[in-house]
């Protein structure tokens, strides 16, 4: 992708450069849904719980994907939202924010095989906090870990078993993830992920 | 302008071009404890010039109504205390209430307060009797025997606490009159009041804090002004604070009633709003009312149905306002405020000018006091009793600089217009520069006073 | 949100964050680890001048569910009898580590001197004070009441108000905080008040309250209600001549059996019958109704912890340093943002 200069901002200059257009999203999503299935030998199973904000959206769409390859699942059955604002570390060291709802699917995560989705992975510490929140609300058989995007600075021995992109990035850039689900730029849902750096 | 030690003897101080009660700049010159002379360029002699012009000289303000805690209640304030924050504000003379420990309800407690006012030299302290013996409403105290002593009381109050039993007051009123005494009234209907934290309105009902109707103020005035009227004496009511009252004392004095009312400066100026704070500061008997009160006080004290300022000066340690609303002591410090407030409400909204703040500070509350030396005219051969004070002047009101003991004051942090640049006592200044000098030293008049005084003028 | 002192000055979106987040927090007290790591090593003081073992036990309950230490203070200290300051006690538990104190007392306006004070440091919930507010007690009202109003209509409690929701309150209402706190919440989350009680229970100044006022309950049931919230009635009161009996009281004002069956018969057979407790069976609200479907009490005791652990949770998180401290932060979010959720990059 080319480097596409924003709107001069007065006081400093922000580049975005576009890593991932809606086809590269989808085609990514593809290649992890069929990887999902093929880590579990089929989907028996198979719980997906999206950490809010985008990793729910992402997990519905990764239902959808595992129910067009295998037409026995319902996608609706084997999605969830994982909210983790309760057991993060770094909350007094935050803007105060109200907590997401959790919702397991009917079928609870009791000896399932869970596979944790988020949209960027980087110092690792929601994950961590994903972890505990699990641990608390049952016991499955399995956790793995599906990213849209690892832009690496792991703070925390976590790795992701699916990764959309990897990208290398520095500390001082800001990745975002966009999904036409909870996102819009000048009115209109969008499906990109970005890397800004401010010159 | 120097601080100087008195003169033993001389004592002379020449005020140049001040304006006399606000009036044409005059001179002024003060020699042997009165005004010695009056006019045009006159000349000094030998006296400590005061270059006083842009100043205003007025008669020495006279507070008809201050707490001075002391006897009994040392930890808020003493007579040395209270007097030196009196001058400070002006006065040159105060009533001092007769809420003390022991209650000033014979010739022996008025007696100790006037020596220790006469002891530290700051003011007048002319102690007020108690109408009834201990506060408690039941029996008249010996109000001759505190007339004829050496405090010569001529004013009479329960103040903190009504006169609520209509007989007893009647009797009060009459008995007075055998010594051109004045019964001045705490007006508050105690039932009506039981527990009352707050003025009883919109706050109060929103702020869940029992209210103090203005009713129980209005119903103990318009039943007092109707006895007066029946037995014919004088009445005075302490610090009217509604509008309600101020009609009926308005509607009183136009049938002849022999009534005197007072306002104290923070009811000129703050309403019940303040409570919302919940800081006790503002807590204060009788409460902060309303704006429609506030507006109703200042106009009846510029047409003179309220006929004097009086301080109601309450101080407390600050232990018994740094606490709930609940538990606080009520009563607002105002010695040393009050001279600003009433120029901030009174004379810089155009309702009153300098000769009627003279005579609401100084000559109505001498002639209701019936202290004869003070509230006089500032001609020659009159007792020098002189205020003087720069009405540009700004400044910040900050308790812990004020010789009061007592913090609570309601102004804390504000500015106001108007300084005491300088007050005489008797011809003397006890303060000078806007600062203390030094008190005035009576002659020794019997053997507890002998030996404490170095010789000076009466 | 720095303090919770009172319902008057909560603006709508805080109010409905707190009600939000206390559905989450009614979720944890339906799994098997009813507890949540959030506080942990934070100290929550619960300073009772006044007894209440219930709010105290629900504060409690609410505070370790969300891993925070608790210390229980039953301060002495009465208007009778003179105990140890407000502030010399206050300043004791800032000194042992208080992060946040709960405080009940006897006189109106405690909490905010503590507030505004620099006697402490920590955050301070008004756990009821004098008969001024009890904030908490409206917010587990409203919540209970969003519930049930969410429920008729067939849509998510979640980001909903009370809009067009009819709420009656009878009872004491001069010497309640419980009515004060609830006027001026229902009033911000847009349900309609009206206060039902003998003339000598309102208090002045109550005709600029933002509700309607009546002195006749059975003409407020007639008219339609939604909910019915009965406030407790002291007794003793006709000792000082606000009612001349109790049963003239009960009679008039109570909610009786009679007006039970008027629920049914006037059709309306979704209103609520609400308490905050504790109940004078038999004076302000009769057994039968107390303990009737209609009855929202126990759901209102439950509602209260998963309250105060939104309260708790939406005080003590949240960055409340000094400014420079943290020059990157967003600051704690001000009153009336829509927007709750920040996108920060710690994935």
């Amino acid at each position: 992708m080319t480097s596409v200069p924003e709107a001069p901002v007065p006081a400093k200059v922000v580049l975005t450069r576009v890593v991932l257009n809606q086809a590269d999203i989808d085609r990514a999503l593809t290649r992890i849904a069929h990887e999902i299935l093929e880590s579990n030998k089929g989907s028996q199973d198979l719980v997906l719980l999206g950490i809010p904000r985008r990793g729910y959206p992402l997990a519905v769409r990764l239902a959808a994907k595992i129910a067009a390859a295998d037409p026995t699942v319902d996608p609706a059955a084997i999605v969830g939202q994982l909210d983790v604002t309760m057991f993060r570390d770094d909350l007094s060291h935050q803007a105060m924010r109200p907590p997401y709802p959790t919702q397991l699917p009917r079928t609870g995560i009791d000896n399932k095989v869970v596979v944790l989705i988020d949209d960027v992975l980087y110092s690792g510490r929601t994950i961590r906090a994903a972890l505990d929140a699990i641990i608390d609300l049952g016991r499955p058989r399995i956790v793995r870990l599906a990213v849209l995007i690892d832009r690496g600075h792991r703070e925390l021995p976590i790795r992701a078993d699916h990764v959309g992109k990897n990208l290398p990035t520095s500390s001082s850039e800001k990745v975002r993830v966009r999904l036409a689900e909870t996102d819009t730029v000048d009115g209109e849902p969008v499906n990109e992920v970005v890397i800004e750096a401010t010159a | 302008m120097a601080s100087q030690q008195q003169d033993a003897g001389t004592g002379a101080y020449l005020i140049r071009g001040a304006a006399i009660l606000g009036g044409a700049p005059e001179d002024l010159l003060i020699r042997g404890g009165i005004i010695a002379g009056r006019g045009h360029n006159l000349p000094a002699d030998g006296a400590t010039v005061i270059e006083a012009a842009g100043l205003v000289a007025l008669p020495g303000m006279v507070d008809i109504h201050t707490h001075l805690r002391e006897p009994g209640r040392e930890d808020a304030e003493t007579v040395e205390t209270g007097t030196r924050a009196a001058a400070l504000g002006g006065y040159t003379a105060v009533h001092a209430m007769a809420n003390s420990t022991p209650v000033a309800d014979t010739a022996g407690v008025v007696e100790q307060v006037l020596t220790l006012g006469r002891t530290a030299g700051w003011v007048d302290v002319r102690p007020v009797g108690a109408v009834t013996v201990g506060l408690a409403g039941e029996q008249l105290a010996e109000l001759g025997a505190m007339a004829d002593s050496r405090a010569r009381v001529r004013v009479f109050s329960d103040d903190g606490i009504c006169v609520h039993d209509p007989v007893l007051m009647r009797r009060a009123l009459e008995y007075v009159k055998a010594f051109d005494g004045v019964v001045a009234q705490h007006a508050q209907e105690p039932r009506l009041t039981a527990g009352a934290q707050m003025n009883e309105g919109e706050v109060s009902a929103v702020l869940g804090l029992t209210g103090w109707p203005a009713v129980a103020e209005e119903s103990i005035i318009a039943r007092d002004v109707l006895l007066a009227q029946h037995v014919g004496s004088r009445l005075h009511v302490c610090h009217v604070s509604t509008a309600g009252s101020v009609e009926i004392i308005r509607w009183a004095k136009s049938r002849g009633v022999n009534v005197t009312a007072e306002v104290t400066p923070h009811h000129l100026w703050l309403t019940d709003e303040l409570a919302r704070s919940y800081d006790p500061v503002y807590k204060v008997n009788p409460p902060l009312r309303t704006d429609a009160d506030v507006q109703a006080l200042r106009a009846a004290l510029a047409d003179g149905t309220i006929d004097v300022v009086g301080t109601d000066h309450a101080p407390h340690p600050s232990e018994h306002k740094e606490c709930e609303w609940a538990q606080a002591a009520m009563g607002m410090t105002g010695l040393e405020t009050a001279l600003s407030v009433v120029q901030h409400t009174m004379i810089e909204t155009g309702l009153m000018g300098w000769a009627d703040f003279a005579r609401v500070t100084s000559t109505a509350p001498a002639a209701i006091g019936r202290v004869e030396d003070q509230g006089r005219p500032l001609d020659a051969g009159e007792p020098a009793n002189v205020t003087l004070v720069d009405p540009a002047a700004r400044w910040t009101v900050d308790p812990s600089k004020m010789a009061t003991m007592g913090r609570n004051s309601p102004f804390a942090g504000r500015e106001l217009p108007g300084k005491v640049v300088a007050t005489f006592f008797k011809g003397h200044p006890t303060v000078l520069d806007g600062k203390l000098n030094t008190p005035y030293r009576w002659l020794p008049e019997t053997p507890a006073a002998a030996g404490t005084a170095a010789a000076g003028s009466n | 949100m720095r303090h919770l002192l009172s319902t008057e000055d909560l603006g709508r979106s805080n109010a409905i964050r707190i009600l939000d987040t206390a559905e989450e927090m009614a979720a944890v007290g339906e799994r098997e680890v009813k507890k949540l790591p959030t506080l942990r090593g934070r100290t929550v003081v619960n300073l009772f001048f006044e007894d209440s073992t219930r709010t105290r036990i629900s504060f409690e309950a609410a505070a370790k569910r969300l891993s925070a230490d608790v210390i229980n203070f039953a301060a002495k200290g009465s208007s009778v009898s003179k105990g140890e300051s407000l502030k010399d006690t206050a300043q004791t538990l800032s000194a042992m580590g208080a992060d946040a104190v709960v405080i009940r007392h006897w006189a109106s306006g405690a909490p905010h001197r503590l507030a505004a004070t620099d006697w402490i440091d920590a955050a301070v919930i008004n756990a009821g004070d004098g008969t001024h507010e009890h904030p908490t007690q409206a917010l587990l009202d409203a919540f209970t009441m969003r519930r049930h109003w969410s429920r008729l209509a067939g849509t998510p409690s979640t980001g909903a108000d009370l809009t067009g929701m009819r709420v009656a309150i009878a009872g004491d209402v001069l010497h309640s905080r419980v009515a004060r706190s609830n006027v001026w919440l229902l009033r911000t989350l847009g349900a309609e008040v009206t206060l039902v009680a003998p003339p000598t229970l309102l208090p002045i100044g109550v005709e600029k309250w933002p509700c309607s006022v009546s002195y006749d309950l059975d003409e407020t049931l007639a008219r339609g209600v939604d909910a019915m919230m009965m406030l407790r009635v002291q007794g003793e009161r006709m000792n000082a001549s606000f009612f001349p009996t109790t049963r003239e009281y009960s009679r008039r004002w109570g909610f009786d059996d009679n007006r039970l069956r008027a629920l049914d018969s006037l059709g309306l057979k979704d209103t609520i019958i609400m308490h905050p407790g504790p109940m004078n069976r038999g004076l302000e609200i009769s057994s039968a109704a107390a303990d009737s479907p209609r009855s929202t009490v126990l759901a209102q005791v439950r509602n209260g912890v998963s309250i105060r652990m939104a309260a708790l949770y939406l005080l003590l998180s949240g960055d409340n340093r000094e400014p420079a401290h943290h020059a990157n932060s967003t600051p704690s979010i001000p009153a009336e943002t829509t927007s709750a959720h920040v996108t920060k990059e710690s994935h």
